[in-house]
């Protein structure tokens, strides 16, 4: 693969990194950290809304983050020819 | 069929089954002692770095820990998933790219130097051994509860079955077994969680039973709070911990998580970078169904322990609680002699003391389930910790017959002679482990927490600098390492035994528990590697080939 091509693969994945990384900084420390007080004000069910994020909704985001950065990369892969 | 005789069927069948399956998968060269070959799928890789991960603390303690201290017990539910998405997305793919057999390999090469080498070597060992002795005693615990024999016995009896199959299979054989502990231990940890939601809320799944109604029409979270207030605790949907504190210590669980070698290691195993891609998401869709079924039990056991016991007298207590008293982890002391059981925050009025450890395994008795469901659940706590046993042992053998004989003692070591000395490595290990499972260290509790601190000051770092930054030179990395683990052991020793003056809560630099310090060292870890690295000269031509080499998934290396 030449240099350039390489590069510009490079840079797409750590473009889908920032991307990814945000949403997972958010769910966890943002809303079951952070903004939790306020977030505790809305109810879903019985859960107070940012104590659901910190116990489930935030491990939830988890998986869903891996696969999806699983089916971008895959895609990237074969744009370059990598698979 | 009696309890004694439900336990040792279950026990007896899946230890055969482990038996089977290391002689089934015997290990014939250092690639499939050290990385089975590389040629594990990604779903049974997944399910084996889940086994690995969820040690004997996950299955039998977090639930009952998170029951006591309700939101704060998040950090430990946060933390330790969320470091899988820094590992599958900064990690996973590019040492699988890179493709050696541990994680010293990675800093040795990268760095190009045999001191960042043995730094990663020690670091590798520390970790590993704190973590290794807390599973062995986790076993022992397992066996004298449930099959009356004494604990240290249990221990025995756990050694020589890991003993068999790490030193025959190595990576192979374990990366199987820990595919069929996996299985055990999810379905014995989701089997009474489902019981319970049933008979608790309606709902059999307990994700949502937990946030349900109860027969009484109330949601149980709010009856929770509501009973917590008037016994003086603090409500259990909200903490106790200063926001800054949750903060730094999900922060330090995730980054160790993401940081610790057994589990690095397990990305070696697969055949291509796509695959390690894969089994990161596998993994923790599998560790996730535990870690959301774990705040449920916390919520269910909490309110039927609370409801079961206080104010309500002591001779009309179940039978489960004369049990459990007998193993001194439950006591009453009646204070006021009126023969009713306060329990309450004040500790001047509150008369039961509980030990969190019996929540999940009382559990199925509270609930009152039948037999079988309790061997079940005693054979899924012997899988976990017997699985995180055998992954840590496999890295403390690799680190000594691969990173020290074979890449700085002697690299002329034959193949036959490398394997050799992984399995005479690996059976030291096992015994080591033992001894400290048995002459368990005052401090293990302390320790574990550490090599999550360790391994976020130490590892994270340098790894990831050297995948994200090619100008990373040895010279920054080994400082930055260095000083992030002295920075760490000082803080630990100094908070947790007393070292260096010792201190109180009031003493915490920035009021950053020693649990969370670690973030701050790694934080550290990275401003020094960078000042360092940039006093000094780049990184020669071909390791900055090597850093381009390993950003790209070619088709096989």
């Amino acid at each position: 693969m030449d240099k350039k091509l390489a590069e510009k693969y490079w840079k797409e994945n750590i473009k889908y990194l920032i991307i990814l990384l945000s949403i997972w900084f958010t769910v966890s420390f943002g809303f079951g950290i952070l903004l939790i007080e306020e977030l505790n004000q809305f109810k879903i069910g019985g859960f107070k809304l940012g104590f659901w994020f910190a116990q489930q909704g935030s491990i939830y985001v988890f998986v869903i983050l891996i696969f999806i950065y699983i089916i971008l990369m895959n895609r990237l892969d074969k744009k370059y020819n990598l698979k | 069929m009696t309890l004694q005789l439900w336990i040792w069927l279950m026990i007896g069948l899946t230890f055969s089954l482990y038996i089977g399956i290391a002689i089934w998968s015997k290990a014939g060269s250092t690639k499939e002692f050290y990385v089975a070959g590389s040629g594990v799928s990604p779903l049974a890789n997944g399910m084996a770095t889940a086994a690995d991960w969820m040690s004997a603390a996950s299955f039998i303690s977090m639930a009952g820990l998170i029951s006591f201290i309700g939101y704060d017990g998040s950090v430990y539910l946060m933390g330790w998933t969320g470091g899988y998405v820094l590992l599958a997305l900064l990690l996973a793919p590019y040492l699988r790219k890179f493709g050696k057999f541990t994680v010293p390999d990675f800093i040795g090469d990268r760095y190009y130097s045999d001191t960042a080498r043995v730094v990663a070597v020690f670091c590798a060992l520390i970790i590993s051994f704190t973590y290794v002795a807390g599973q062995m005693r986790g076993v022992g615990l397992v066996f004298s509860r449930y099959l009356e024999v004494d604990i240290n016995t249990g221990v025995v009896i756990g050694m020589a079955i890991v003993l068999f199959y790490a030193v025959l299979g190595g990576m192979k054989g374990i990366t199987y077994t820990q595919v069929a502990q996996y299985c055990v231990l999810i379905f014995a940890f989701m089997v009474p969680a489902i019981f319970i939601s049933i008979q608790m809320t309606g709902n059999p799944i307990p994700q949502l039973g937990f946030g349900s109604q109860g027969s009484d029409g109330i949601y149980l979270l709010d009856k929770l709070d509501g009973l917590s207030r008037d016994l003086g605790f603090h409500e259990y949907t909200t903490g106790e911990k200063s926001k800054l504190d949750v903060f730094f210590i999900t922060a330090a669980l995730m980054v160790g998580t993401a940081g610790l070698p057994h589990v690095i290691v397990r990305f070696f195993t697969v055949k291509k970078v796509s695959d390690a891609r894969k089994s990161a998401g596998w993994a923790l869709l599998f560790i996730a169904i535990l870690y959301t079924t774990a705040p449920a039990i916390a919520v269910f056991a909490r309110t039927n322990l609370i409801e079961t016991v206080s104010e309500k007298k002591y001779d009309d207590m179940p039978v489960w609680f004369e049990n459990w008293e007998k193993t001194g982890l439950l006591t009453f002391t009646d204070k006021n002699k009126d023969g009713v059981i306060q329990y309450v925050a004040d500790p001047q009025i509150n008369e039961l003391t509980i030990d969190r450890d019996i929540m999940v395994m009382a559990n199925p008795e509270i609930a009152e389930l039948p037999n079988w469901v309790i061997a079940l659940l005693a054979a899924g706590a012997l899988a976990a910790a017997l699985s995180t046993a055998a992954g840590l042992l496999l890295v403390i053998s690799s680190s000594i017959s691969h990173d020290l004989i074979k890449k700085i003692i002697k690299p002329d070591v034959s193949e036959k002679g490398e394997l050799i000395a992984a399995r005479v490595s690996a059976f030291f290990a096992v015994l080591l482990a033992g001894y400290f499972g048995i002459n368990p260290p005052g401090f293990v509790a302390a320790v574990v927490a550490l090599a999550f601190g360790l391994a976020a000051a130490s590892f994270f770092p340098a790894i990831v600098m050297g995948i994200f930054y090619k100008r990373m030179n040895k010279e920054g990395a080994i400082s930055g390492m260095v000083t992030g683990l002295l920075l760490m052991l000082f803080y630990m020793t100094k908070f947790k035994f007393g070292w260096f003056g010792g201190g109180t809560e009031a003493d915490w630099w920035f009021g950053i528990s020693p649990e969370g310090f670690g973030t701050f060292a790694m934080l550290v870890n990275f401003v020094v590697s960078l000042s360092v690295c940039h006093l000094n000269a780049k990184p020669p031509q071909e390791i900055q080939e090597l850093v381009e080499n390993i950003r790209i998934p070619t088709i096989e290396n």
